[in-house]
């Protein structure tokens, strides 16, 4: 028996896959049967993806919403150059940063290059644990910006273009 | 929603074991059963709490292209700016948020030039120009919300 699906079964999985994993007492017998596989060969197929970096868990995408978290802050800071690596890898060990990414200055319109995502369920609170976070780092002085969301007018966690549907979803 | 329930959404959002039979190892874990566990996550996903599990792959790493992108949309449009948006598969969510730039979304595209497409169709149906924003380095991925 080969460890591996061939291409064609690999596919199968994958999109399989894209609409979530069964709710079945043993999810990767189902899915092997559907594309003639084993059910061994399609955990080793999803362990291997998954060493790979083509996904990191198989886990949940919450309705943060639902769930009260509804003060969804995005942190943006204008930090040197020589400095982004370090300040970026600093604040992506805080807790309280969920998503921590160097993206372009635009400039005249935008000169923010970090950005940090800071969710909480009471606005007041992340207000202050932002103000914490800034200072604790000696970032207080530099140039940043907290921007709450106010209305969330979709949220589909991982619907995309049909072809590539199921993927995560923080741009 | 009780204390199992938030238990199970806590405990999911670290990963599934990759075994052959997961749910027998959560529900040792939480003190449940196999079965009563997945009946309260399918329950979670009907009921709008939760709106997907499985894994979730990189749309990069399988060739597609990603991006923020945000708009100043004048206040006497934003709705329809919003809906324009909503009807477009690529994308994923938009936020209005308390800035000059007061619509943010991100985009999720099969390539860079279906990306740059898009862009330009948005462009072309609003008016409005997107800052486009990329991202250039990852330094962490972690949504955890503690229920």
């Amino acid at each position: 028996m080969s460890c591996i699906l061939d291409p064609a079964q690999s596919l199968a999985l994958r999109r399989l896959l894209e609409s979530g994993l069964p709710l079945l007492a043993r999810p990767y017998q189902h899915l092997a049967r559907q594309i003639g596989a084993e059910e061994q060969q399609v955990l080793a197929q999803i362990n291997q993806w998954q060493q790979q970096g083509l996904f990191r868990r198989l886990g949940l995408v919450l309705n943060h919403r639902a769930l009260g978290f509804t003060a969804n802050a995005m942190l943006v800071l204008d930090i040197p150059d020589a400095l982004i690596d370090e300040v970026g890898q600093r604040l992506g060990r805080e807790p309280l940063v969920s998503l921590c990414y160097q993206r372009p200055r635009r400039l005249p319109q935008w000169r923010y290059n970090l950005f940090c995502m800071v969710h909480g369920r009471q606005r007041e609170r992340v207000e202050a644990q932002i103000a914490a976070l800034l200072e604790q780092h000696l970032l207080s002085d530099l140039p940043y910006q907290v921007l709450f969301s106010t209305q969330a007018f979709k949220q589909c966690g991982g619907r995309f273009a049909p072809a590539s549907s199921g993927a995560s979803a923080h741009g | 929603m009780d204390e199992l329930d938030r238990r199970l959404i806590n405990r999911l959002q670290l990963g599934l074991p990759l075994v052959p039979q997961p749910w027998q190892v959560l529900a040792e874990e939480l003190g449940s059963s196999s079965q009563q566990l997945r009946e309260r996550l399918q329950r979670l996903l009907d009921d709008g709490t939760l709106t997907r599990f499985g894994p979730m792959f990189d749309i990069e790493r399988l060739g597609g292209a990603f991006t923020l992108a945000a708009l100043t949309v004048p206040e006497a449009r934003f709705e329809a700016v919003a809906a324009e948006l909503a009807a477009m598969p690529e994308v994923a969510h938009n936020y209005r948020r308390e800035h000059p730039f007061n619509m943010w979304f991100v985009l999720g595209c099969a390539s860079l030039e279906h990306l740059d497409q898009t862009l330009q169709r948005i462009q072309q149906r609003t008016g409005l120009t997107p800052l486009n924003l990329p991202k250039e380095e990852t330094y962490h991925v972690g949504l955890y919300f503690p229920v």
